[in-house]
Order: structure tokens, then sequence, then C-alpha cells
């Protein structure tokens, strides 16, 4: 398993930018990277869960940060 | 009628069943759940949207649900018709119109937060009216987009093309409205009525009509 992690911020975006960018730069992943996002949309919380459940990434964690959200990928 | 052997191998089949018809009955049951949530779980997800206005407002709901879609890897096609072609221009130039349409909040994206709050109440004949007032409307529902973080049109438009969602247009428009296919991005797939779509549509799991 690569322990890489890439970073993306999607601070400021709304719907459905988090998750379009998100699937964008899972493309440039290995399977078995992780990709690391911070938002600030709430609606992303209940998105990127079922966007994980419906691409078959695993979701590692979801959390929140204050105003700011950070989620964790796991590229499949 | 039944011969010997046939009235034999019936009697034997109903006296199988007889005895072990509940336990077939539950294998059966239980196999078939499991198969069809397997040929389920293996089937892409497809969904076909007829958009069919063309202004800035409408605009979103069919670009966002098709580019949400291609990024969970459903099949996405869209089809352009009437003043939805609009959305395929080569320089997209939609526009909001207030005019009718009630439901639209009125209020000004600048300014301190409760003078942002205010919903202009601008009576019907004042839009129609003043010389401009469309232009005016979708300049600040421009600056409304972009002070949230939302999508261009143009942006979500890009991720659809590069996401190789299916954009087809209905010929009988560009003939009935007097356009050249060259007035639209090339990316237009095909260019297609409405025979041609609705096999597509009938396949789809999901079909919107925008």
């Amino acid at each position: 398993m690569s322990g890489t992690t890439q970073e993306l911020d999607a601070r400021g975006l709304n719907c459905p930018l988090p998750i379009l960018r998100a699937k964008k730069a899972l493309n440039g992943l290995q399977p078995g990277q992780t990709l690391r996002i911070r938002a600030t949309d709430p609606g992303a919380v209940k998105d990127f869960d079922a966007f994980c459940k419906s691409t078959g990434n695993e979701l590692l964690s979801s959390e929140q940060n204050g105003g700011e959200y950070v989620f964790q990928i796991r590229k499949h | 009628m039944p011969n010997a052997a046939e009235k034999l191998s019936g009697g034997i089949a109903s006296e199988l069943l007889q005895q072990h018809g509940a336990a077939l009955d539950a294998w059966f049951d239980d196999r078939f759940a499991r198969k069809l949530k397997e040929v389920e779980e293996s089937k892409t997800p497809s969904l076909a949207i007829i958009a069919t206005k063309g202004t800035m407002d409408w605009a979103y709901p069919p670009f966002i649900l098709a580019s949400t879609a291609s990024a969970l890897g459903w099949d996405v096609s869209v089809f352009f018709t009437f003043y939805g072609l609009e959305l395929l221009r080569k320089e997209l130039h939609l526009e909001v119109s207030p005019l009718g349409n009630p439901g639209m909040p009125m209020k000004l994206p600048f300014g301190p937060k409760w003078f942002q709050g205010i919903n202009w109440n601008i009576p019907n004949a004042v839009m129609a009216g003043v010389p401009g007032f469309e232009k005016l409307a979708t300049s600040l529902m421009k600056k409304t987009v972009r002070n949230n973080g939302v999508a261009t049109i143009q942006e979500l438009r890009d991720v659809c093309v590069g996401a190789g969602v299916n954009l087809v247009a209905c010929q009988m428009t560009v003939d009935l409205f007097g356009y050249k296919r060259d007035d639209f991005i090339p990316e237009v797939k095909d260019w297609i009525g409405a025979a041609s779509f609705l096999p597509i549509a009938q396949k789809s799991d999901v079909c919107l009509f925008i």
C-alpha cells in the first residue's frame, strides 16, 4: 500500500465543485494512494459519503474542524 | 396422451416437489436474490437528460447533474433541444430574466450583510419597462454565483466535455431557428431527432426533462 497523500483545497467552493475537483484529482492517483480534501461546503459531508459509496473509493475519514471539513479518500 | 415413462417421471417429480418443495423454493429464492444483487452491482448506472431551456438559471440543473453523474462513473447523455441549444454555443451568452419569475430572489450581492439580505420587491412593470433590466439582473446573478463559490456554466460544461458526456443536439431545432452547426461546440457528438434519443432514454436508469 502506498503512503502517498495528495492535498486538494476545495475551500470556498460550492456543490458540486468539491466532488468534481476531487474526481479530477483522484484520476491522477494510483490505486491505494490517498487524497486529502479540505472544504467549507457543509453539503460536502453527505456528498463525499455518497460519492465514495458509488465509486468504490474508500472514505477513510470525514471530520469537522471549526468551519472546515476534512475528508480522506483512498483510491480504489 | 402421455406415455408410461412420462407418467412415471412426472410422478417422481411431483413426489420430489412434495417432499422438498419448500427447501427448493428457499434455495432458488436465495440464489436468485444473490444473482440479482451481483448483476445490479456490476451495472454502470446511466442518466439521460433532455435540456430545453436557454437561460442562465436553467442551464445549471442539466450541467450540474450531468457533470456530477459523470464523476460518479455513470454513463451520461444530454439531448439539447429548442432553447436548450443555447447551452452548446461556442460562446455562451446566457441571461437570466426575473420578469414573470416570482420565485427569483431580488437581492444585491454587495454591501453590508443586512443590505444583502433585502429582497427588493420590484414591480413587473418596472422590470419590463426599464431598458437593460435583464442585463443588470444577469450581471448581479453572475456576481452572486462568484461570491458563493458556485461553478460557472462554462466550467460545468467543460467538465462534461472532458468526461466524455454524450452531448447530442436536436437537428430539427437547428433547422427551425436557422442555426448553423458551426455555431456550436465541436464536441457535440451527434445531431439527432426524437426517434434517435428515445431509445437512449429508454435504456437509461434516470431520465430527466429539464
